[in-house]
């Protein structure tokens, strides 16, 4: 017996992956006054969950989740432009939440929306913690299969493989379950112009975390944000035999 | 000074406002306790930091790069337990307990926690952590670390602190954020305290000369939803990349697997070197996913890290800039890699990577 997928992809705005992070004067943090867009894994769950219906998988809908600043809007509706069915955004500009704060969010959406598949990204690229769908698994006490790059679902199972150090490794559970996303996972694909046209008109219901009855108060007091140590680089060699003596040089041969 | 301020603005406007003033003045004081005085008294009364480092193993062998948890909890201070779990597991407590630095090494024999499942290790460890009263738990920012520890923290309602690369004591922790471009400090009130430590930035520990105790763990038993299937693990010769002494990497440059696999390991075996990949390698298919470099991939920290054909993205340079020396093979005398290369050579790596591997041959 099989039941319908009700899939959630949590979706985050982070800085463009392709601008470099300035840390500000005041070092609290990074220059925030830049290119945004949806955290390259978020992008590869959204596809992924896209692909499962196109794959004829019985799938009942598809919410693109997104916790932050009104900004945040624009993500929400890329994923709904990729193909997510709907959107909740929780409006949240003044605390900047925490990965088990967002866990805790996302264990009520779960269980307010009866979903019985998450798929998040492995790590949002700002502050690279790699939590956020282990801590949710480990509240709802579902199984996780963590940088999956391959998901087949048969009925209620769900075979995936995962990146692990020095090759992969193949898991298998029943649902509900929490899949975070690899790279390899999949090419996200772009949204054409008539799925961004036709995104605007997708229900996009806005929140706020008291809604939730959420405590994602921050537990980590930021002391400072600053630049790492620059490398002197540029030391360029004219041929081989220079690159050989000036390594010897440097100790490292 | 604050108590004493508080205390005028109390007596002066008293007559006015006295409650509501009162409990404002309370909730401040309050609040500015939390950071500022809790950790302090806390030392002064008890140096009691407590360590429960998680240490891995597979097939009755001690994982070495995970030692590294041992070493960053040194500079925490107080004690410090080892952890493993396994089957056949009391050699490899055994062999944990001649690692310098522990105190005791804690054991739980079950076949059920080979595989390292989050579902059942989650449980486990938070029964071990609350029976041990630690106040820090630490383990390697590995598959492993990466795939329990947040699942170990929501249990604990802790927010983790992930790939940490310094402690500045016994609640302030630096870790890199933005694939390496902004170092964040943070201080956290939560405990226990449960970090990921990330391996290249701690001295790996001395795998003699202590002499822990060995002592049997609990067990909860805990039912585990997952099955581990299969496994499919990149079986090498050469050197562990996250650990090598040397590294040798390709890049895009390489234009395909035939040439990837002419020229990096002959390179390579002239170093004694590992082999990793920027991503373009990868996804192009010239190379493994377990080779990649990067954010994303592995962070590696070699005394010598020699790469061909990587431009030198900000992803890649996240992973391999805490290196030594760094030296870049590159036709594109404008790539970002000699903006970080201690020696850089431009020109055609396939006639420089050959001639380079035959000189040191012969050197």
């Amino acid at each position: 017996m099989s039941s319908k997928l009700r899939i959630l992809v949590p979706v985050k705005r982070v800085i463009d992956y392709a601008v470099k992070p300035r840390v500000n004067k005041a070092q609290t943090g990074v220059e925030t006054n830049v290119k945004h867009s949806m955290n390259p894994f978020d992008e590869l769950s959204v596809e992924e969950a896209v692909r499962l219906r196109e794959k004829k998988k019985d799938v009942e809908d598809i919410l693109a989740f997104s916790a932050g600043p009104a900004k945040s809007q624009d993500i929400l509706r890329t994923a709904m432009a990729m193909g997510a069915d709907r959107g909740i955004h929780v409006v949240e500009e003044k605390t900047e939440l925490e990965p088990l704060g967002v866990a805790k969010l996302l264990k009520k959406v779960v269980e307010e929306e009866k979903r019985n598949l998450v798929i998040l990204g492995k790590q949002s690229i700002d502050d690279d913690a790699n939590q956020t769908g282990q801590m949710l698994a480990g509240l709802l006490n579902w199984p996780q299969a963590t940088q999956a790059s391959k998901i087949e679902i048969d009925g209620e199972t769900v075979t995936v493989t995962k990146e692990v150090d020095g090759g992969v490794e193949t898991v298998k559970a029943n649902l509900p379950m929490i899949i975070t996303t690899d790279l390899r996972l999949n090419e996200p694909r772009y949204a054409s112009l008539p799925n961004i046209m036709k995104a605007k008109k997708k229900p996009l219901e806005k929140k706020s975390l008291s809604d939730y009855g959420v405590d994602a108060a921050k537990r980590l007091k930021t002391i400072k944000v600053t630049e790492p140590p620059a490398r002197q680089g540029g030391g360029k060699v004219e041929d081989v035999d220079g690159m050989i003596s000036k390594l010897k040089e440097l100790g490292a041969l | 000074m604050l108590r004493t301020r508080s205390l005028d603005i109390n007596t002066m406007v008293a007559p006015l406002c006295n409650g509501l003033l009162r409990q404002a003045v309370t909730c401040l004081r309050q609040s500015r306790q939390t950071f500022a005085n809790r950790p302090l008294s806390r030392d002064a009364l008890r140096r009691l930091a407590s360590t429960l480092a998680v240490l891995e193993q597979r097939d009755g062998k001690l994982n070495m790069s995970s030692l590294a948890s041992i070493s960053a909890a040194k500079k925490v201070g107080g004690s410090i337990h080892g952890f493993v779990a396994g089957s056949n597991v009391k050699t490899v407590a055994d062999e944990a307990a001649k690692v310098e630095g522990l105190e005791k090494v804690i054991f739980v024999e079950n076949g059920a926690y080979d595989k390292g499942l989050p579902e059942n290790w989650a449980p486990l460890l938070v029964e071990n952590i609350k029976k041990g009263g630690y106040t820090h738990v630490m383990a390697g920012h590995s598959a492993f670390g990466k795939n329990l520890m947040p699942r170990v923290s929501a249990l604990l309602d802790v927010q983790q602190i992930s790939d940490i690369t310094d402690i500045q004591g016994e609640d302030t922790f630096v870790r890199p954020i933005y694939a390496g471009n902004a170092i964040l400090t943070v201080q956290t009130e939560d405990s226990p305290k449960i970090v990921t430590v990330r391996g290249t930035a701690f001295p790996a520990g001395a795998a003699e000369g202590g002499s822990a105790s060995v002592e049997e763990g609990t067990d909860p038993k805990a039912e585990c939803p997952t099955e581990w299937v299969s496994e499919d693990l990149a079986k090498s010769d050469r050197p562990d990349l996250a650990s090598a002494e040397k590294v040798v990497s390709g890049g895009r440059g390489l234009k395909s697997k035939e040439e990837f696999d002419k020229l990096m390991p002959p390179l390579a075996d002239a170093l004694g070197a590992a082999i990793g990949a920027s991503r373009a390698a990868v996804d192009s298919g010239f190379a493994d996913n377990s080779l990649q470099v990067g954010q994303t991939g592995k962070n590696v920290a070699p005394q010598l890290y020699l790469c061909a054909g990587i431009s030198g993205a900000i992803q890649h340079l996240a992973g391999m800039k805490d290196s030594k020396v760094i030296a870049a093979i590159n036709k594109d005398p404008d790539a970002p890699i000699f903006q970080v290369a201690d020696v850089g050579l431009v020109g055609d790596l396939f006639e420089k990577v050959p001639e380079l591997t035959e000189k040191l041959k012969s050197s």
